[in-house]
């Protein structure tokens, strides 16, 4: 691999994962729900707006995530599949999904962690399953060859070199 | 790894600044957070000891802009450039689209650059990334410090080149901001290819929008 394949979803996965989230969130009782990449790359957000700068978060849960793999894997675990931090108000729960996606919920006193986790345990299977069907589609396979957007700004080379005129 | 979002129409990618400690990779993203629009930049995150050097990373998403109606967004990552911090330098690379190494041109940091260097290949080649294939280029920064080395000497170390096997690429490409010098050219009957370099004065900002707008267009142009 040359470098790092990318991946792109369109307008109907992105509905899909949308109402499993507003699901999860109406049946946990949780205030809002984000979807990151691995890479730090804010995918979606449900429930509560953040108030806080969403891509700044994005980028620090996935170090997070990264981090706690590997010492997941010091002490001779394979992963830590989810995560808690717990708060006096505020917590927030991540789990992984299909290994390249990380849900991240933000819940506080209106609800018990363990309402979280037993209801995010369903939500991260739906979404597995939504992400896998994704990368398993022809070219949309994260490190595969032949990404859909790859041509996407075909033609665009001087659209481009405008932007940095 | 870039990643398109249809539904919000925005096209992000992940830039890395690697290269040695106390090089300027944190400088560089401080002007460009210095300078940059408040409307076009997010909020800056370096997670950094007490004595400001890097621990994780420093972090500042960055809009260039709109093209076909997707907003390309950058967000622009460095790496602790101290040799103990490998564990974590290596993860910031994960799902990278462009790199800049920041050289630092004082001789005395010669063996450090090269050592970061080769530290930037391995890492890659651990996860299966190729340098060669990858929007890279190097910028050697401090220029104005006295003891900095010739950038002849620097790019002798730093930026030898690699063999150009795949025959479509084996013609002599001219490098645009170095008249008279090439980005693949012919040696002793070898195709050599090379990364773009420039110079720069990170703390005074030069070269640093520079170094930002070369690897961000090699990345747009891999998408299209």
């Amino acid at each position: 691999m040359a470098g790092a394949a990318s991946w792109s979803f369109s307008e109907n996965d992105f509905k899909q994962i949308q109402q499993h989230l507003l699901a999860f969130l109406r049946d946990s009782n949780a205030r809002c729900a984000l979807l990151v990449d691995r890479t730090g790359q804010l995918v979606a957000t449900v429930g509560d707006a953040p108030q806080f700068d969403s891509a700044a978060f994005a980028s620090l849960t996935a170090a997070d995530f990264s981090a706690n793999d590997q010492l997941a894997k010091m002490i001779g675990e394979h992963e830590f599949a989810s995560l808690v931090h717990q708060g006096q108000k505020e917590s927030m729960f991540l789990a992984d999904v299909a290994k390249r996606v990380i849900l991240v919920v933000l819940f506080d006193q209106r609800t018990t962690l363990g309402l979280v986790k037993l209801k995010g345990k369903g939500a991260v299977e739906s979404l597995t399953k939504i992400f896998e069907e994704m990368f398993n589609r022809v070219g949309a396979r994260p490190g595969g060859p032949g990404a859909p957007q790859k041509g996407l700004l075909e033609g665009a080379e001087d659209e481009i070199d405008k932007l940095f005129g | 790894m870039s990643m398109i979002n249809y539904a919000s129409r925005e096209i992000n990618c992940k830039l890395v600044y690697y290269g040695p400690g106390l090089g300027g990779k944190t400088t560089n993203l401080e002007h460009i957070y210095g300078k940059v629009s408040p409307n076009t930049r997010g909020k800056m995150i370096s997670l950094a000891t007490e004595t400001e050097r890097t621990l994780f990373f420093d972090f500042l998403p960055v809009d260039l802009g709109t093209i076909r109606g997707f907003k390309t967004r950058f967000h622009l990552y460095t790496v602790p450039g101290q040799v103990y911090y490998n564990a974590s330098r290596k993860l910031i690379l994960k799902g990278v689209d462009g790199i800049v190494f920041v050289a630092d041109s004082q001789i005395e940091r010669m063996e450090a650059n090269v050592e970061s260097m080769q530290n930037l290949y391995d890492n890659m080649s651990e996860y299966g990334y190729d340098l060669t294939r990858i929007p890279f280029a190097i910028q050697y920064n401090k220029r104005d410090l006295p003891n900095a080395a010739p950038v002849k000497d620097l790019q002798a170390s730093l930026n030898p080149g690699w063999p150009v096997e795949d025959a479509g690429q084996q013609k002599v490409v001219p490098d645009p901001a170095h008249p008279g010098e090439n980005l693949v050219d012919r040696v002793s009957n070898e195709w050599i290819g090379h990364a773009p370099y420039l110079e720069a004065v990170a703390v005074r900002g030069d070269g640093v929008f520079d170094t930002l707008k070369l690897v961000s267009k090699m990345v747009l142009k891999t998408l299209s």
